[in-house]
């Protein structure tokens, strides 16, 4: 670009902006149109979870009134109900059980291999990366099939065992993606010093990249147990009455006559909850685990 | 502005979820070899991992490959497993069920991920450019939300939403006149409605990614266009866009992906029903393996849908990346 053309690019910009800025008061229309899309946009992200805690609270009355009432005496009952029951408490401490378990696995086996595919270099390193990651592209129906083939043989249905095992086909993966992410960012020369101090290879991982890679790892790890938590297909077939997760409890209430509405927003809410607070937390990071491998 | 150089940004930036697979691909080349002392411990770290997803990962899919070349009748134990050879995929590939269920996964695919993609993108550049700069920064954490909340219990909520008689859509409906309509209990609603329920939750996906591709977008590259013109096409098509492309490509082939995977929210909001009108294909699967619990015909139909999702995979990666890259 010559000089001139510059400088008439910059006098052409100067022109414009009195004329600018006159339609951007005017344009206060359009601004008004993009302050009505927001909020419209606000609450259609929020509409459907605050309506499942508000029926959650609701009398079986009031779940059936029309038009749906907003204002309206909130009662306990189906959060009494569905304690006293047992069988949600139940599912819940199942999905505890089964999350926590498939994610410790899945950072224990994870973890190390993400630190060796970070830090050092080998023949056919690229294909097992992108194996790793192709992992996400298992189809779990393909995966239930043979999984409840095997899991009866071995009697291994309905145990949690079974899920968490399950559970490292998609946890695994993510693990690894993202601290491998998190172990490339950190730079090589603290632990080439500590070699060169006679530390060894395990010490120098343990001691010196795994605290620096904390932060990634508990993102991980966060995120695996989001997803483990949210996991229904194969916590449906492959579980019964002993193991079964909150969602497939959650789904139990559609089966039957007569929808109990109450306790199943109650349960909705209660396995909805600790999954808003983590996301709450993690925001960003949570996309970051959706786009896994075909994203970066 | 050329592919290349919003390629380049972008991995320098190390930003989320954008560049492609390529650019991952070059980052992992190694860069010097292996020292013997280090041959034992990346082997030890790396073992675990490799044998745990071997048996619970490829172990399965390939005794559902051994499965589809057999006869396993759950229900009949005493036929034994025979050998049947491609039988199961002959079955399956003449099994007008089965097209039928693939053919409304593609109708479902068509309905929602344009919508999703287009909505997203146009969310995404709203917040980024509104004056309204703190209701964006709200709306930005509240879009999150559906991403994470529970399929499960999203196709829950939605049955309660979609109810003819009590539902909130109905009464919103009945506001500007219209309805009842029987959302759950007629084909094309039902359809309408599942389709509404992945847009809700899945829309924001676009959004976030498109978000975080607008971040990187340079400001001398918004400046140049500004210059040039004043209109916003101009403006996408000639300083965003670059951006963008990357990121929304990689959603939309996991998009494509998930909507072959789709089971949950479908299972809770409509089963399927009625009758097989919203049975997308892994609903479909599901149902023959453990209803009808015909295992042989069900591990076919998986693996002829592995097959299919890897092709998905495979050809967006071509054409959509060897673009990006060029």
């Amino acid at each position: 670009m010559t000089l001139a053309d510059a400088a008439q690019r910059v006098t052409r910009a100067e022109r414009r902006t009195p004329a600018r800025s006159a339609r951007r008061r005017r344009l206060s229309g359009g601004a008004l149109l993009e302050l009505v899309a927001l909020l419209a946009v606000a609450v259609a992200l929020l509409a459907p979870v605050v309506w499942m805690v508000i029926t959650s609270f609701k009398t079986t009355n009031d779940t059936f009134a029309v038009p749906p009432k907003v204002f309206f005496t909130p009662t306990l009952e189906h959060y009494q109900a569905i304690i006293r029951d047992g069988t949600v408490p139940r599912a819940l401490l199942n999905s505890v059980i089964v999350a926590v378990a498939s994610t410790l696995l899945a950072i224990g086996l994870g973890v190390p291999a993400a630190y060796a595919l970070a830090r050092f270099d080998f023949r056919g390193k690229r294909d097992l990366w992108f194996w790793f990651i192709s992992n996400r592209f298992l189809l779990p129906i393909a995966v239930a099939l043979p999984f409840y083939l095997l899991g009866r043989n071995l009697g291994m249905l309905d145990t949690h065992l079974a899920l968490v095992l399950v559970y490292l086909t998609f946890n695994v993966p993510l693990v690894v993606w993202l601290c491998v992410d998190q172990f490339r960012g950190i730079t090589r020369d603290i632990e080439e010093a500590a070699y060169v101090d006679g530390l060894g290879v395990y010490a120098a991982f343990r001691r010196i990249a795994l605290p620096l890679a904390a932060p990634g790892i508990v993102v991980a790890a966060i995120l695996c147990f989001i997803f483990s938590w949210n996991e229904f297909l194969f916590a449906l077939v492959l579980t019964r009455d002993s193991a079964k997760t909150a969602p497939v409890e959650a789904a139990n209430f559609m089966t039957g006559f007569g929808v109990r509405w109450g306790p199943m927003m109650a349960t909705g809410t209660l396995i909805v909850l600790p999954i808003i607070i983590f996301a709450g937390v993690l925001s960003k990071r949570l996309v970051k685990g959706l786009t896994m491998g075909a994203g970066k | 502005m050329t592919w290349h150089t919003a390629e380049k940004t972008v991995d320098a930036g190390r930003g989320t979820a954008v560049a492609a697979t390529a650019a991952g691909h070059r980052r992992l080349r190694p860069r010097r070899r292996l020292r013997p002392a280090y041959r034992l411990p990346a082997l030890l770290m790396l073992a675990p991992a490799v044998i745990a997803l071997l048996a619970v990962g490829i172990y399965p899919t390939l005794f559902a490959l051994n499965m589809s070349v057999h006869s396993v009748q759950l229900t009949k134990p005493y036929l034994g497993t025979p050998f049947v050879g491609l039988d199961n995929y002959a079955t399956v590939l003449h099994d007008s069920l089965f097209w039928g269920a693939l053919g409304r996964t593609a109708v479902f695919f068509l309905v929602t991920v344009p919508v999703e993609l287009v909505a997203g993108v146009a969310l995404a550049l709203l917040l980024d450019g509104t004056r309204w700069r703190r209701l964006a920064a709200v709306v930005r954490i509240l879009v999150v939300l559906p991403l994470a909340v529970t399929p499960t219990v999203v196709g829950l909520v939605g049955r309660l939403l979609f109810n003819r008689d009590f539902g909130v859509v109905n009464w919103l409906l009945g506001l500007v006149g219209l309805g009842p309509v029987s959302w759950l209990g007629e084909p094309t609603p039902a359809m309408m409605s599942i389709a509404l329920t992945d847009i809700w939750q899945w829309t924001p996906f676009f959004t976030v990614v498109a978000l975080g591709g607008l971040t990187m977008v340079p400001k001398e590259a918004t400046e140049a266009v500004r210059l040039e013109s004043s209109s916003r096409w101009a403006m996408l098509r000639h300083a965003q866009l670059p951006y963008l492309l990357p990121g929304v490509a990689a959603v939309l082939i996991i998009r494509t992906i998930d909507v072959v995977k789709l089971f949950d929210m479908v299972f809770t909001l409509t089963r399927g029903g009625p009758g097989v009108s919203t049975e997308l294909i892994s609903l479909y699967v599901q149902r023959i393996g453990f209803r009808v619990f015909d295992m042989g015909v069900a591990s076919a139909q998986a693996v002829i849908l592995l097959v299919l999702s890897i092709l998905i995979a495979q050809l967006y990666v071509r054409f959509v990346y060897r673009e990006v890259e060029a």
